[in-house]
């Protein structure tokens, strides 16, 4: 049987101080740290002087090239090495090219049991008619996982450069972005009007039809990020932040990544202990077949899109 | 077939320079489009259409959307009575 505390009581236990931490409150730092404020950078007006006088000494004595013979020299020196350098690697690299193997022979290295397999058994393996998503999502997919995760490590670098966080920065950018173009152009909305909804379809085509024909989830990706772009420029940010914000590019690109790492960790774990996989590879040519290949398309298509978005957003207006 | 090959990867060529040597932005940018543009249909003729859809829609479409906006942010386009104008793919 739990009894109630009075308020003051429960103010000093841990919980209530464990809380209010989680919730940030209160920081706990703030009274038992000691904290200095750092000291504004003063200069004298001597010293301001001083330098000033120095640099331009210097800079006089460095760039008066009649009478500083060594610098003179020195430019010419550098001029005839820059040329002999630049022949010397042009040589260099021609010479390693003149070695390369004749293109197209049959004999070259690259021409191995590697190749061979994908072309003979890539069907049969993964099941995708088109073999170049059967290799880079099937055979090669961990290369492909990395490549998703770069895009997304890309987008946050934008973010932490150019993301403004600054209510009154964003309201001046804001005048600023829109002070340059037309407000509700009405050819370029008609257009979009138009054009857009075949973009996206097209985009989900290729992105759905990747391991039947040309395309696949980077190109598709791509496209719908393009027709997104699009739209945003025919009807403004107003339009486009009902359904996409940074919260949505952020769960969408959470949950494509998490779903492509957790299909591939069941492949790679069934693969490495030679135990049957359940996901059956189905009819190659069915839209339902060659096993997780539709499945990891749409995860990367999904990543790729909202990465183009957000790179136009940020490099745009800093914030969506 | 053949001519139309040498003539795309004649384009090519020049388009690289002229990209290179153009003194105007705006103008640099838009033939590095057309320079994807025409890349994208060499990679049709190579047979590999893959590639070349990725390229039109990044190499012609984004990336170049992406530089127009950086260059309207730096100011680097010059309004011209009317001002200047958005490409779209």
């Amino acid at each position: 049987m739990s009894k109630k505390v009075s308020d003051e009581q429960y103010q000093k236990t841990f919980s209530f101080k464990f809380r209010q931490w989680l919730d940030g409150t209160k920081d706990p730092f703030l009274d038992n740290v000691e904290m200095k404020k750092q000291e504004s950078f003063h200069e004298d007006e001597e010293t301001i002087h001083q330098r000033e006088e120095d640099k331009k000494h210097l800079t006089e004595k460095v760039y008066d090239l009649e009478h500083n013979a060594e610098v003179r020299i020195f430019r010419k020196i550098y001029r005839v090495f820059c040329v002999l350098f630049c022949t010397f690697l042009v040589l260099m690299l021609l010479v390693g090219v003149s070695y390369l193997p004749t293109f197209g022979s049959a004999d070259n290295p690259a021409n191995n049991e590697v190749a061979a397999r994908y072309i003979e058994k890539g069907l049969q393996e993964t099941g995708a008619v088109n073999i170049v998503t059967g290799m880079i999502l099937d055979y090669r997919a961990f290369d492909t996982l990395g490549e998703s995760h770069v895009l997304f490590i890309a987008t946050c670098t934008v973010l932490i450069l150019l993301r403004l966080d600054r209510k009154e920065d964003k309201i001046a950018y804001e005048a600023d972005d829109r002070s340059h173009e037309p407000k509700n152009d009405v050819i370029l909305q008609t257009v979009a009007r138009i054009l857009v909804p075949p973009i996206f379809i097209f985009g989900c085509y290729i992105i759905l039809a990747g391991h039947l024909g040309p395309g696949g989830g980077f190109s598709g990706g791509a496209v719908i990020g393009a027709g997104l772009i699009l739209y945003l420029n025919a009807f403004g940010f107003a339009k486009t932040e009902k359904f996409f914000i940074a919260k949505t590019y952020r769960r969408m690109c959470f949950g494509a990544l998490a779903c492509y790492s957790i299909a591939k960790s069941y492949s790679f774990y069934t693969g490495a202990n030679h135990i049957e996989s359940i996901i059956p590879l189905g009819t190659p040519g069915a839209i339902l077949s060659s096993g997780l290949i539709l499945l990891l398309n749409i995860c990367v298509g999904i990543v790729v899109a909202g990465t183009m978005y957000t790179f136009y957003c940020m490099f745009r207006k800093g914030g969506y | 077939m053949t001519i139309f090959t040498c003539i795309l990867l004649g384009f090519l060529v020049v388009c690289a320079i002229a990209a290179s040597l153009s003194k105007n932005l705006l103008n640099t940018i838009l033939i590095f489009m057309s320079y994807s543009l025409i890349m994208s249909v060499i990679w049709i003729m190579l047979e590999s259409p893959d590639l070349a859809i990725t390229e039109a829609a990044v190499g012609a479409g984004v990336t170049t959307l992406l530089f127009l906006v950086t260059l309207k942010k730096i100011h680097a386009i010059i309004k011209k009575d009317g001002g200047e104008e958005e490409k779209h793919e």
